[in-house]
This record gives structure tokens, C-alpha cells and sequence, in this order.
């Protein structure tokens, strides 16, 4: 299964890569990384895609605890939270596909971002489901290049109350 | 704050070479195990007046890495190291490992060239913090000579508390020079690192209750125990509860091997019985152990039947190979303490203890001992013997290891010094070394292969430079022998590579021109002579060769990743277990 695994350590030299070497150490996988600033200045916060069965879910959460950059490890599989993702997707134009593309754009609440004769580049944002359904509906006609941004997620405020353990996006 | 200390010497500031030595001055460092080079020319020149600390010069840094590991284990003190950069910090990159994965409290200094030229491939550059990130518990570059202070402090502080372990502290060569004031904070405060000892109340009150209840309870024991000191506490409560006591490598010494509620060591070439044991028992309470595979074999049919109770400091420990019933997080010396006194009533064992008497006397740990060929196992039980059980035992890698651990009767904690996890070949002359600062009131014995002798028999320089009364004892039996054992029951008798024989140097002569008193013998009859002369000095290292058969085998065996119902008992009778 899946997990999204937020992860908040100290801004601070060989820290993040300290977190990376220790996923390749262990022979966990990561499907995304992405690490940016936090409220705090000098934390920084890593949210990571990973995934395993329950044994090595609580051996990735356990080994991330145990490294001492690490301020807070929260598994969001086992709360509410919110996660988004970023895309960045340029796409061969042919006689007639831009108005089609445009409108696939608009449905997925999408910004074109630049655009020549040959290609044009559209944004994306929202839950990494909805960014694979678009890139599922942009494919065929031609994608050129792609940058997906990984997750960033954050739990939802304290007034959700948590009943069981289910992701909302 | 009172705990801090500030600190101007003659109103000046101090450089990062003073700041260095009040550091490690005020973490009590007693002995610094280095050999010097560019980038810690600085340190040098200061440690040539220090007095209040011993350097100790050994003749390749991983030696110096090993020495530090042999003090910490035997003292319970946190080792120190200090070399230089580039060449200096990679050689000591295998002891760090080795401290990794023992769980050996140590710091290392490294130097470092200075920081503006990190990155450029400068003279004597190596990334070893990259380098050492994987195989340490923590490493810092210091940046900045105001951070001096407090990196080293957090650096001692990480290296002994918790599960302990290596870290490392890269000082560029510029931060030693710079100079600034000297302030130190006693308390360390790692928002990130806050280590669990006081174990839940609840679960030790439910794992006092399941063993309360139990039939065939077994306390498996492991290095944990040693570390936190609780040896005591496993005494009381084994032997208040009539618990029997299997050990790990490491765990060996937690416990008196001469107790009757020991099983010795269980695992790859444990004894039958404790092995029997573990795959009996209805109650299984793991001590400072990791359930590693050198003792599990199969994890699917480690302990089938029992319900596991697992005590570990390190919560990365719990559910790692073997998942448990009753995990209890926290330091294991508290957690024996309140597991005794929580315990309503002792278990009834006496038919449990019988059983495992009866399969100590189907399969008791055996060898040939009628043909007048000198044996491995003759020579540990007879340094057992002369020794009863106090010396502290430092073994290398290989068949010597394995056949120490079983025979040799270890009382005491912090007596048997090995390396357990890397299983690194060189460890024992440089570690005995460093066990020789610690311990002086016992005598310490260096076990080591023909192969593993001369990964750092440089270092036999390092143990007559200090006059050290070691006793540096080789089995020599012209094989790299494990390898061999190996060899011949798994890979078809084709034994490439391993025969020493013909191109093995003259030990002897060797010891003699390092300039040490060296006997070698192949006679049974010798042995007990030759000991009493070794043990007989004690202001100088002495050496003997015993000269073993090569064709000797280590038994019983359960071979690599399979279960206890494979066991090898002996040559003739492999499979006698079903
Ligand atoms: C540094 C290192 N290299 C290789 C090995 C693999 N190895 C394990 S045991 C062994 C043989 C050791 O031979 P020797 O030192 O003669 O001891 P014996 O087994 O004969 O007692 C070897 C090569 C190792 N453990 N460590």
C-alpha cells in the first residue's frame, strides 16, 4: 500500500540526504520526495511517497524517528489530510488538437503557461489522482516533456474529527 | 545557567585546537587512539602538552578505530579517535562500520583540509561524512569554530545514550585555527534525538503476568543487556524465577557461563540444547537482542510456539526480522528490575529445566581429544580453566570465534570483546589493545586465525610501544578456516583460496621481531606450561602459536537461512535432529 509519509527535520547541512541514504540503505522505495520550507525557518519539511505492507511502514516510520535530524515523523495514512501535486506538462500541437487541449486544460482547472507553434505547456494542479487522469487524457496527443512536482501534504486542521482511518483529498 | 561555561584564556580568545582539549577534557576522555597527519597538524602540536590526556600512536587507523571500540566495550566508556584527512579518515571507515553495527559507543575526529577548499578535490580531501553517513549513528561537519564546542558535546552525548554507536566529527582545518570565546553547555538538547529508557508500565506488568504463567520460558539474551549494565538485574530475575538463559555472540559474559540456568549461546553454532530450547520454548523474552539472523536462521520457523516478549532500547529493533506479541521499549537494565519485582509468582520450570538437561547430555559439545593432536577447543577450555572465567577474551573472525564462544566460561560482563555484526577479520589484536587502557586488573587475551592475525599485525608495534601485558594467542590452522568449513560442506570440497599453509609467515619470528617473547607449540601436553609463562608476565606482550589441525570442523551448525530441525550435530551425524 501507498503511504504518505510527512516528515519535518532540521534545515541543516547533509540532513536530507541523511533521509535519502537511509531509504536506499534499507531497500525501502521512494515513489516521491519533496522537501521545501516550513513556518519555522530552520525546519524543513520532506514529504515522501512510499511504499510497503504494514512491517515495512513501521520500519520506515521507526528508522525516519531514529535518525536525529528528524523532528516529527507522521505517517497521513492514518489521518486526515490534504495532498496536492504539481505538473508541468508540454504538449505537441497538430492542425485543430489546441482547442481540444485547451478544453481537456479547463476541465482539469489547468493553466496554459506558454506556448509556440509546435507545443504548448499547461500546469496542473490538485491530488496526484487528478494529475494522472489528465496526463491518462493528454497522452494521445503527444506529451513532450513532463515535471511532476511529488506530493506535499499537510493534516487537516483539528477541528475534523478522525472516526477512521481514511484519506480525504 | 550554571551548567555553562565560558571561557578566555589570558583574555584572549581560544583557537579551535584549545577548545578541542577542554572538550574532551571535560568528557573525562582518557585515552585518544590517532595517528597524525596534515589536517590535524594543529591538534598535534596542542596534544604534545596536553597532560591530562594519553595519546595513544597505533600504525594504521583502523587499528586505532578497533583500540577505541576494545576500550569502550571493556570500560563502558565512550572510545576516542583522532586521525587525519583524506587517507587517514577512510581507513577507519571499516572499525566505524564495525562500531556500527555492535553498537559500540565511539567518536571519531577526522580532519578535514580547510572549508574553502571542500569540494575541489584539494590535497587529502575525502567526503567522509558522506562517506560514513550509512554506517554511523550521527556525523558532523563543522563549519564554524563557535560550533565546536557544542558539536563535540552532542557528539558524546549521541555516541553513549540510547542504543550507543559511532559518530563522527570532521573538523576542517581552518575551524582548528580560528579562534573564538569557549562557551559550554553541560546540557545537551536535541529536539530531534530524545532516546526512551523507562519502559510502559502496563506491558512490563503484562509480560511479568505471561511469564508468570508460563512452561518453558527462555530469556534470550543479547548485547543490550551488557550495555546497559543490567547484568545483575538478569542474574535476579533468572535466578528468582528458575528462568534458563540463552545468549547471543554478544550477549555472552551477561550471564555466568558456569550457572546451571545457562544454555550458552544459541544460533548458527550455538549448543543443541539451547537451540532445542528456543524452538520449544511457550515464552520467549528477548534482551537487548535483534533477533539477527545468525541466530534466527529460517525466521518462519524461529519459535514457532512461543509467544515473544521483545526488550530493546531501539524501537527500529521491534518488529524488524521477527514480529513480536509484547514489544516493551526502554532500557533493559529498568525494565529486568521491574519485571522481578512485577512477577506475582515464579513459573514452575523443574520439568523444563529437566528437559533441557536431558538434551544437554544427548548432545553435549564434544571434539577428538584421544589422537595427541592439538585442538581449538582444548586450548580455549584449558585458557578457560587457568583463567576461571575473568579474563577478558577479545576473538577474531573465523572457526577460533565460534569455538571460544562456546567453550571459553565467560563470568563477567564486558569480558568477551568480538565483532559480532561486521564480523570484521583484524579486529582482536587492535581491540585487545584498547581493552588493555580499560582493564588492568585481569588479564586480557587476544584470540586470533592465522588469516585474521595478519589483517593488523601492525599493530604488535603499538602493544610493545605501551609495554601492554597482553597475551596475543594465534590458532593456526593453515586455512582460512571458516571459509574452509564452508568450503567443504557447500561448495563441493573446492578449497579455493583458503590454504595459508605454504605461504603463512614464521609467528614466531615474527613476534620475536617485533620484539616479543614468542613460543609455538602442537602438543596437547604443552598447552597448560605455556600458559602459566604467558600469564606469568606482566609488563610486556607475549605471544604463542598453537598449531591446530586444519580439518576441524565447527559443530553443531545449522546452516545459513535454515531451521533448527537442520542442525548439523557433528561430522559423522549431520541431521541427527528431526
Ligand atoms: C575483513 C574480512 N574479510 C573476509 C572475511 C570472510 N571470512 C570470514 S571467516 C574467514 C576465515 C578466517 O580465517 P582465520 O583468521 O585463519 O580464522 P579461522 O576461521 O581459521 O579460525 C574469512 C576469510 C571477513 N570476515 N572479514
Amino acid at each position: 500500500m501507498k503511504h504518505t509519509i510527512s516528515v519535518l527535520v532540521e534545515n541543516r547541512f547533509g540532513a536530507f540526504d541523511r533521509v535519502a541514504t537511509m531509504f536506499s540503505g534499507k531497500g525501502f522505495n521512494i515513489k516521491s520526495i519533496s522537501v521545501g520550507e516550513t513556518e519555522i525557518s530552520e525546519v524543513s519539511r520532506m514529504t515522501i511517497v512510499t511504499e510497503g505492507d504494514d512491517q515495512i511502514i513501521d520500519q520506515v516510520v521507526k528508522q525516519l524517528n531514529r535518525l536525529i535530524d528528524t523532528i516529527k515523523v507522521v505517517d497521513l495514512a492514518e489521518v486526515y489530510h490534504v495532498e496536492r501535486e504539481l505538473a508541468l506538462i508540454n504538449i505537441g500541437i497538430h492542425k485543430g488538437s489546441m482547442e481540444e487541449i485547451k478544453n481537456i486544460c479547463d476541465i482539469f482547472r489547468g493553466n496554459i503557461v506558454d506556448i509556440t507553434n509546435k507545443s504548448m505547456m499547461i500546469e496542473i494542479t490538485g491530488p496526484p489522482d487528478k494529475i494522472d487522469a489528465a496526463v491518462n487524457v493528454l497522452a494521445p496527443f503527444g506529451i513532450k516533456e513532463m515535471a511532476r512536482s511529488g506530493i506535499v501534504a499537510l493534516k487537516r486542521g483539528e477541528q475534523v474529527k478522525i472516526h477512521k482511518k481514511e484519506n480525504i483529498t | 545557567m550554571e551548567d555553562r561555561i565560558k571561557m578566555k584564556r589570558n583574555n584572549n580568545l581560544l583557537t579551535g585546537a584549545d577548545i578541542f582539549f577542554e572538550c574532551l577534557k571535560r568528557e573525562k576522555v582518557e585515552y585518544i587512539f590517532g595517528y597524525p597527519g596534515g589536517a590535524v597538524l594543529k591538534l598535534y602540536e596542542h596534544l604534545y602538552d596536553v597532560d591530562f590526556l594519553k595519546h595513544i600512536l597505533v600504525r594504521h587507523e583502523q587499528g586505532a578505530v578497533h583500540a577505541a571500540e576494545g576500550y569502550a566495550k571493556a570500560s563502558g566508556k565512550v572510545g576516542a579517535v583522532l586521525v587525519t584527512s583524506g587517507p587517514g579518515a577512510t581507513n577507519t571507515v571499516t572499525g566505524i562500520a564495525d562500531a556500527y553495527m555492535d553498537s559500540v559507543p565511539i567518536v571519531v575526529f577526522t580532519g578535514q583540509v580547510s572549508s574553502h577548499l571542500i569540494g575541489n578535490d584539494a590535497f587529502q580531501e575525502a567526503d567522509i561524512i558522506g562517506i560514513t553517513r550509512p554506517i554511523t549513528k550521527h556525523n558532523f561537519l563543522v563549519r564554524d569554530v563557535r560550533e565546536l564546542a557544542s558539536t563535540i558535546r552532542k557528539a558524546f552525548y549521541i555516541a553513549s545514550t540510547g542504543r550507543p554507536g559511532p559518530v563522527v566529527v570532521d573538523l576542517p582545518k581552518d575551524v582548528i585555527a580560528s579562534k573564538c570565546e569557549f562557551v559550554y553547555d553541560e546540557e545537551v538538547d536535541i529536539r530531534g534525538y530524545k532516546p526512551t529508557y523507562k519502559g510502559h508500565s502496563n506491558q512490563i506488568k503484562k509480560a511479568a503476568e505471561v511469564i508468570s504463567k508460563a512452561k518453558r520460558p527462555l530469556l534470550y539474551v543479547g548485547g543490550g543487556v551488557i550495555m546497559s549494565n543490567g547484568s545483575n538485574e538478569l542474574a535476579l530475575f533468572a535466578r528468582e524465577n528458575k528462568l534458563p538463559v540463552t545468549m547471543t555472540l554478544q550477549g555472552l559474559g551477561a550471564f555466568p557461563g558456569t550457572d546451571e540456568l545457562s544454555l550458552g549461546m544459541l544460533g548458527m553454532h550455538g549448543t543443541y540444547w539451547a537451540n532445542r530450547a528456543v524452538d520449544s520454548c511457550d515464552v520467549l523474552v528477548s534482551l537487548g537482542a535483534r533477533f539477527d539472523d545468525r541466530v534466527t536462521g529460517k525466521v518462519d520457523t524461529f519459535a514457532t510456539g512461543a509467544f515473544k516478549i521483545h526488550v530493546d532500547i531501539d524501537p527500529t529493533a521491534i518488529d524488524k526480522n521477527v514480529v513480536v506479541d509484547l514489544p516493551i521499549v526502554g532500557d533493559v537494565k529498568h525494565i529486568l528490575a521491574e519485571l522481578a519485582s512485577e512477577i506475582p509468582a515464579p513459573p514452575d520450570t523443574s520439568e523444563w529445566l529437566a528437559q533441557i538437561n536431558a538434551w544437554k547430555d544427548e548432545c553435549p559439545l564434544t571434539y577428538e581429544d584421544n589422537d595427541g593432536r592439538l585442538r581449538t577447543e582444548y586450548v580455549i577450555e584449558k585458557i578457560s580453566e587457568k583463567t576461571k572465567g575473568e579474563a577478558v577474551i577479545v576473538t577474531d573472525v573465523g572457526q577460533h570465534q565460534m569455538w571460544t564462544a562456546q567453550h571459553y566460561k565467560y563470568n563477567n560482563p564486558r569480558s568477551n570483546l568480538t565483532s559480532g555484526g561486521l564480523g570484521t577479520m583484524g579486529f582482536s589484536l587492535p581491540a585487545s589493545i584498547g581493552a588493555s587502557f580499560a582493564v588492568k586488573d585481569r588479564p586480557v587475551i587476544s584470540i586470533s586465525g592465522d588469516g585474521g592475525f595478519q589483517m593488523n599485525i601492525q599493530e604488535l608495534t603499538t602493544a610493545v610501544a605501551n609495554k601492554l601485558p597482553l597475551k596475543i594467542f594465534i590458532i593456526n590452522n593453515t586455512f582460512l578456516g571458516m571459509v574452509r568449513q564452508w568450503q567443504e560442506l557447500f561448495h563441493k570440497e573446492k578449497y579455493s583460496f583458503t590454504d595459508l599453509g605454504s605461504s603463512n609467515p614464521d609467528f614466531v619470528k615474527v613476534g620475536e621481531a617485533f620484539g616479543i617473547e614468542s613460543y609455538s607449540t602442537d602438543n596437547p601436553k604443552d598447552v597448560g606450561s605455556l600458559l602459566d609463562k604467558a600469564f606469568s608476565v606482566k609488563d610486556r606482550p607475549f605471544l604463542i602459536e598453537f598449531k591446530v589441525v586444519k580439518e576441524d570442523m565447527v559443530f553443531p551448525m545449522i546452516p545459513s537461512g535454515a531451521s533448527i530441525s537442520d542442525m548439523m550435530v557433528n561430522r559423522l551425524n549431520p541431521k541427527r535432529m528431526t
